[in-house]
């Protein structure tokens, strides 16, 4: 039942792009594709929470659709159900969003009739129920967000940009292939049901288990597959840039779970330690990259890639767990990651949309062009630093809760038996908080350089505040940052049925705490109370302030800035976004990056200017993609004179070709 | 009557926390200048500068907006909620549970991440060079704490920092060269996190190598009180942690009588005057570093504290 009303939601969602087709020259197709997109993934939102809340028995329904001898299965299950409300939060809010930012499109006909199919995509991803409609469905995804990436095809760099994607996309889907390939053996079972009843070997296992990660991993962003994410994400809409990274992401998430927990059966411990390695270096990688970076929404970008590092540390802790059948404490390292995910889903999309209102609002996503929007949007900057904190992992805050669960999960690993875990996990665990440490170094910068200080250029001095739209769309994001990192409790217990089905234990129930601290194992052993942290700080900080003014003064004068007696005529002279960096560019970008400066200062008299050079080479684009581009370029080369022959030649290798499979055929065991 | 009681505690606590740090910042001036055979102010003086500020009028810069006005309140807010979840006296107090140490960590982060922004917002180069520096430093100090709250955690068993002091107070623990390295560690970072020499100078604002106090530059008046209060707080605060997780005798377990609760304030009055006198003499013994040479500092601290939590991972008996 309830999975056919989703599928009926997901086919108005397809039927909306001939409609907007059809629309693309009225002057309100904006509205209505957007309002009609917005109205139907609320509905699948309710939905979605409805079944993941009082439905923990999984709905099914199979369509005579796809291959004749299989049908197209789907089903709804507490996992789905789950990322059926993440995609489809994140895409009412980006509707929402839109309905304000879409207007400001040029090129509306290149965006709105991709849109609809591209959330459908993902909410058929997250539905389908067999091999043959997830990788069908995944492919949508892939070519609807390929299609928005390139909206704006005038710009050389999102031609470029939609290129390396297309190619990361086939390439990971085609590792999703392999792997469903070999789960389904040779008698080729398809349904996930069958997969799941089917007991692969050993080195089947791991080989599907590495495939899944490539090829889900390609698409979350892990390093070093992450290459295209900065690239894509950014030149989308940043409604779709939103949906990408907040959204997307996630159902590649969605992916990895759906095979590494549910489908392969029981894991090694091994496993585990290739996971938590990726993720840790991912989180640490991607947070670094996005340090360097200029251009707003690809700091965004490059956050994401360390979120998605979090949340694969975290999976791979409780894949840990489950190998060695600790169940409670596998539920929990599950339960961190899953938070994650939502958490994560909500201020990526948040932040995303703040970028766009000042992109829309002063038409360049450079930051160091930027400045002083605090002055001209103060809403926007508003909810752009409860985004920036969240993300920082900053109590009272969301983005805390999850961290603070996985640095949990972590304290009860000693408990492993395995030697090369022992190891890994504290390694991981250092990772993991020098990621969020410099996550906050990241976020001082982008909400500082964009939104402090003085207008570095005259479109920052005049920018205006974005629409009421886009606005409600952002303050619904922020205001559910605030409850989840408030009220952590409720959502760590609705996660419960999700981690139940696949760790087999579920965290304490939260809800019935005292004072609603969450307790991950005991209260004598670690607790958090949100609530009384916000609490405590809002009350002391007022009465504090009612205080002080009440009792000492609370006059205020206005005077130029003091800055040691130097004042600072040109706004050129504030810390730039760069020169934010430098201090940590060089501390651990003349490793990761190779970073170099050089600075030459003209002799004392000269009046020639000083310049400063900075070198920063992505060595892993260096070093792994560029080679590997250079040698099918090589091989394409070579090929190429099969192009020349003559007749007589091309007969001789089909003959030769239709030899060589006779002989082989004849062989086969 | 228990529920008032407890609820007296608490607050008593948060009492003695926010008047204690000027007292501490005051000690450890008067004791750094006598080790110079100076005469060194009074040992109240930070209590008269702070009502002296309070008093004064504020003067914003041109361009600061409402975030620089609400940023002083929001610090030390911060600060002051995690100090006094800090035992002190007394483990076990009402809201002891409300954080654990991950999360008192974390919530002088969320102080941390705003007293950088401030530094941005008035759009001087005095503030970016602070706040750029601010996060570099705290880029290492926090994963170097983190890892040391780990090593202790899995001694203790607990990240609750009531419980973590009973087990430090009681016979098990012995000495482990894991919990050296972490003290090691701490020390480290709580040097770094304070703003103290050598990696940074809190009595001047005018070199190159400043980081806390050029951050701070813009703020005058009632704003910078807050900011100086909340200062002395966390001073107060790591070594409040300091002594509670590695002398904890004296602390007063979770019972409600008048003789264990007074000899819990003066142990703790006297942990304070010691290791005040010990900060004043390394700060005095010790030149100040060139910033660059902080993060080799500070990764010291990351890799001991790491080792230990490592060796923890390792064997039971480190």
């Amino acid at each position: 039942m309830m999975v056919s009303v989703a599928l009926f939601g997901v086919l108005t969602l397809v039927a909306l792009a001939p409609i907007a087709i059809a629309l693309s020259a009225k002057p309100n197709a904006t509205g209505f594709v957007y309002g009609a997109c917005l109205i139907v993934t609320l509905i699948l939102f309710l939905l979605a929470l409805h079944s993941l809340l009082e439905h923990p028995a999984a709905s099914t329904i199979t369509l005579p659709l796809g291959l004749p001898w299989l049908g197209a299965h789907f089903r709804i299950d507490p996992l789905s159900a789950f990322f059926l409300v993440v995609v489809n939060l994140g895409a009412a809010a980006a509707s929402l969003f839109a309905l304000g930012y879409g207007r400001h499109e040029e090129t509306p006909q290149r965006v709105l009739p991709f849109f609809p199919v591209y959330l459908a995509a993902m909410n058929l991803v997250v539905l389908a129920d067999d091999a043959f409609s997830f990788l069908l469905s995944w492919e949508l995804m892939s070519l609807s967000s390929w299609a928005l990436v390139i909206a704006d095809h005038r710009r050389d760099e999102n031609r470029n940009a939609g290129y390396v994607y297309l190619l990361m996309a086939s390439f990971g889907t085609l590792t999703l292939l392999l792997a469903f390939g070999l789960m389904a053996g040779g008698d080729g079972v398809y349904a996930f049901d069958a997969i799941r009843s089917s007991h692969p070997t050993i080195a089947t296992a791991a080989l599907v288990l590495i495939l899944a990660l490539i090829g889900a991993g390609s698409k979350a962003g892990l390093v070093p597959l992450h290459a295209w994410l900065p690239l894509a994400h950014p030149a989308a809409p940043s409604h779709v840039s939103a949906l990408m990274s907040g959204v997307m992401t996630k159902v590649a998430v969605y992916g990895f779970i759906r095979i590494a927990f549910d489908l392969l059966g029981p894991p090694q411990w091994w496993w585990s330690l290739v996971v938590l390695g990726i993720g840790g270096v991912t989180a640490v990688m991607g947070v670094l990259y996005a340090l360097m970076q200029r251009d707003l929404k690809r700091v965004l970008a490059y956050s994401t890639i360390e979120n998605i590092g979090l949340i694969f540390a975290s999976l791979g802790l409780a894949l840990a767990f489950k190998a060695y059948a600790m169940d409670v404490a596998a539920a929990l390292a599950l339960t961190a990651a899953l938070l994650h995910v939502f958490n994560h889903s909500l201020f990526k999309s948040l932040l995303f949309f703040g970028a766009g209102s000042v992109l829309t609002a002063t038409g360049t996503r450079d930051m160091e062009k930027l400045g002083g929007l605090i002055h001209r949007m103060p809403q926007t900057a508003f909810v752009f630093l409860i985004g920036c904190t969240a993300i920082s992992a900053l109590p009272p805050l969301n983005g805390f809760v999850s961290e603070w669960l996985s640095f949990q999960a972590i304290l009860l690993s000693p408990q492993l038996p395995s030697w090369g875990l022992k190891l890994m996990v504290p390694a991981v665990g250092a990772l993991l908080a020098l990621s969020a440490a410099l996550a906050a170094a990241c976020f001082v910068r982008a909400f500082g350089i964009v939104f402090l200080g003085r207008p570095r250029s005259s479109e920052a001095g005049t920018a205006l505040e974005t629409d009421t739209n886009s606005l409600a769309a952002m303050y619904a994001l922020a205001a559910t940052c605030l409850i989840v990192g408030i009220l952590p409790g409720i959502f760590i217990d609705a996660l419960a049925p999700v981690v139940q089905a696949l760790a087999s234990a579920r965290m304490p129930v939260q809800t019935g705490a005292e004072w609603m601290s969450i307790v991950p194992i005991a209260e004598s052993r670690s607790s958090y109370n949100g609530l009384l942290v916000f609490a405590f700080m809002i009350i002391t900080g007022t009465a504090t302030a009612f205080a002080i003014h009440r009792f000492a003064s609370d006059r205020i004068r206005r005077g130029p800035a003091w800055g040691c007696g130097y004042p600072d005529a040109s706004p050129l002279t504030q810390y730039s976004a760069s020169s934010f960096a430098q201090p940590i560019r060089r501390v651990f970008g003349s490793l990761v990056f190779r970073a170099r400066e050089i600075g030459t200062m003209p002799p004392p008299g000269s009046r020639a200017p000083a310049t400063l050079i900075v070198h920063v080479r992505d060595l892993i684009w260096d070093t792994l993609y560029v080679p590997v581009a250079a040698a099918v370029e090589t091989i394409a080369e070579r090929l190429n004179y099969l192009q020349f022959l003559t007749i007589r030649s091309y007969l001789t290798l089909v003959f030769g070709a239709l030899v060589i499979l006779l002989t082989v055929l004849a062989t086969w065991p | 009557m228990a529920v008032i009681a407890d609820f007296a505690l608490q607050g008593a606590q948060m009492l003695l926390v926010l008047l204690m740090a000027p007292l501490l910042t005051g000690f450890v001036r008067k004791v750094k200048a006598r080790l110079l055979s100076r005469q060194g102010p009074f040992l109240l003086q930070p209590y008269r500068d702070l009502l002296r500020l309070m008093r004064k009028d504020v003067v914003l810069a041109d361009n600061a907006s409402w975030l620089f006005r609400v940023i002083p309140y929001l610090v030390f807010a911060a600060t002051w909620v995690a100090a006094s979840l800090v035992p002190t006296f007394r483990s076990g107090l009402l809201f002891s549970w409300t954080a654990d140490l991950i999360a008192i960590i974390a919530v002088l982060g969320s102080a941390r991440f705003f007293l950088a922004l401030a530094g941005m917002d008035a759009g001087t180069s005095f503030g970016g060079i602070g706040s750029s520096r601010e996060v570099m430093i705290a880029s290492l100090a926090e994963p170097a704490m983190l890892m040391i709250v780990f090593a202790i955690a899995l001694i203790a068993g607990s990240t609750q920092l009531s419980t973590m002091a009973a087990f430090m107070n009681s016979a098990e623990v012995g000495l482990r060269v894991s919990l050296g390295l972490a003290l090691i560690a701490l020390t480290i970072v709580a040097v770094a996190e304070n703003a103290r020499i050598p990696v940074d100078n809190p009595a001047t604002h005018l070199e190159l190598t400043m980081v806390h106090e050029a951050m701070v530059l813009e703020y005058s008046g009632r704003h910078l009180a807050l900011i100086e209060l909340a200062a002395s707080l966390k001073l107060l605060l790591y070594v409040s942690l300091i002594a509670c997780l590695f002398a904890p005798w004296g602390i007063s377990s979770p019972v409600i009588a008048p003789a264990p609760l007074l000899i819990g304030i003066a142990a703790y009055v006297g942990k304070l005057a010691v290791l005040g006198a010990l900060l004043a003499v390394f700060e005095t013994a010790i030149a100040k570093m060139r910033v660059f040479r902080v993060p080799e500092f500070l990764g010291a601290a990351l890799m001991l504290a790491l080792l230990a939590t490592l060796l923890r991972f390792v064997s039971r008996s480190f």
